[in-house]
């Protein structure tokens, strides 16, 4: 039904083909998955605490007040730049957290294309420097962009 | 209604929307915006900052385990977020001119397309060889575990597949989803990979995409904490428990009751900003 099946009985072929067609995955590549892997895993882990932590003390503090997201006036301009975040969470702003919490989250996947860029650079495999170079300098250049 | 009981149904509405969505395949953002802007009435804008934040963390979550199970083709969903991020970042400047009637439109637009693909039932394709240049330089072609074993697939159509991934960042960018309908559609159509690969590569990409247009949506002050955090506190947890309940699932019948909520909210989306109100 398939052209290629490596299930056991056909393990012997699986050498010969995978030279010709570049399937199987090296070394490097298992180890930058795990790398990844593990990257986003913690980095979601982190940011939710923090939402959580902030969202609860968030919760406790305004909790009574209304809500209003009916028109729109956009976030505080203190809690749209990192500067500006760092500085609400070490005043102990409940929303100033939860943003942190948010801005990790952001980074994330922006830390792994990093991350693939420096394995791929270790690895000399020019292709995925420049493809990794061209995701890496759009990322930044909305980041900067944005508050140029 | 005071912060704490509206904190707490948005997280309700989050939690079922990251759980169908997860379900479904299609991903909890497409149905976020829509519950946030008809049921709850919150701006758009503010809608769709939230949203994207919740998709960052379930693509994140999903893909570090999707990746461990080695089913992420993690060159080819690199190749293709050269596109995604072009895209997006060309959607959330887009966003930030184009009126909230026209952004509303659009979003109802992808919603009823959605609706339609979760409908079909994607027939697996005969994996052809290819002999690509391109697919060879890039070594796209790659193994997956399957029950049977390791098996290889080949990847085709990857300019086609390239084209359309522009639009899905676009799309992306412009209203805070991961267009996970559209990264679909280029991967199993166009490209012939097997469901699982595609379904996982592009949770992968759905990350970097919305990353790309985060920077535009945090300097507009679109992303609220007192928002985004009861979305992303639901639709992750949601999310997981989707994919763990998929295993054992009737997903036909879930299908159709996410295809019925997204036509109905479509149709709601429109009609009010007909109306005026949103």
């Amino acid at each position: 039904m398939y052209p290629f099946n490596f299930n056991s009985q056909q393990s012997s072929t699986l050498p010969k083909v995978s030279s010709e067609t570049n399937v199987t995955k090296s070394l490097c590549d298992r180890q930058l998955e795990q790398f990844i892997s593990n990257l986003l895993k913690y980095g979601v882990l982190l940011a939710s605490a923090l939402v959580l932590i902030g969202g609860i003390l968030y919760l406790i503090r305004h909790g009574t007040e209304p809500a209003d997201y009916r028109f729109f006036q956009g976030t505080p301009s203190e809690l749209c730049s990192l500067r500006g975040v760092v500085t609400a969470v070490l005043s102990g702003s409940s929303r100033g957290i939860i943003q942190l919490g948010l801005l990790i989250l952001i980074a994330t996947p922006i830390a792994r294309v990093a991350f693939s860029f420096l394995a791929f650079l270790q690895q000399r495999d020019f292709a995925y420097i420049l493809v990794t170079l061209c995701v890496l300098a759009a990322l930044i250049y909305s980041l900067i962009g944005a508050y140029a | 209604m005071n912060i704490l009981e509206f904190s707490l149904f948005v997280w309700v509405g989050s939690f079922t929307a990251g759980f169908l969505g997860s379900l479904t395949g299609l991903g909890g953002g497409v149905v976020i915006v829509p519950l946030l802007t008809s049921v709850f009435g919150v701006d758009i804008r503010y809608a769709v900052g939230a949203s994207l934040v919740s998709v960052i963390a379930t693509s994140a979550g999903a893909a570090s385990t999707y990746i461990k199970q080695g089913l992420t083709n993690l060159r080819l969903g690199m190749f293709l977020e050269v596109a995604t991020t072009l895209g997006a970042i060309v959607g959330a400047l887009i966003a930030t001119f184009v009126s909230v009637k026209a952004l509303t439109l659009v979003l109802a637009i992808v919603l009823l397309y959605s609706a339609y693909l979760s409908q079909q039932t994607r027939p697996e394709r005969p994996n052809l060889d290819s002999s690509d240049s391109l697919v060879t330089y890039l070594r796209l072609n790659s193994s997956y575990p399957t029950p049977d074993g390791l098996m290889s697939y080949q990847v085709h159509s990857v300019p086609v597949g390239f084209s359309v991934m522009l639009i899905a960042g676009v799309l992306s960018g412009l209203l805070g989803i991961g267009s996970g309908a559209f990264k679909v559609l280029a991967m199993d159509q166009a490209m012939r990979l097997p469901f699982k690969v595609s379904t996982t590569t592009s949770n992968f990409m759905i990350g970097v995409t919305a990353a790309a247009s985060a920077g535009v949506y945090l300097a507009r002050g679109y992303i609220d904490p007192g928002l985004s955090m009861p979305v992303m506190l639901g639709v992750l947890p949601g999310a997981f428990l989707g994919a763990r309940v998929l295993l054992g699932a009737k997903t036909q019948v879930l299908r159709t009751i996410f295809s019925v909520v997204l036509v109905v909210m479509a149709f709601k989306m429109v009609y009010n900003s007909l109306t005026g109100g949103l």
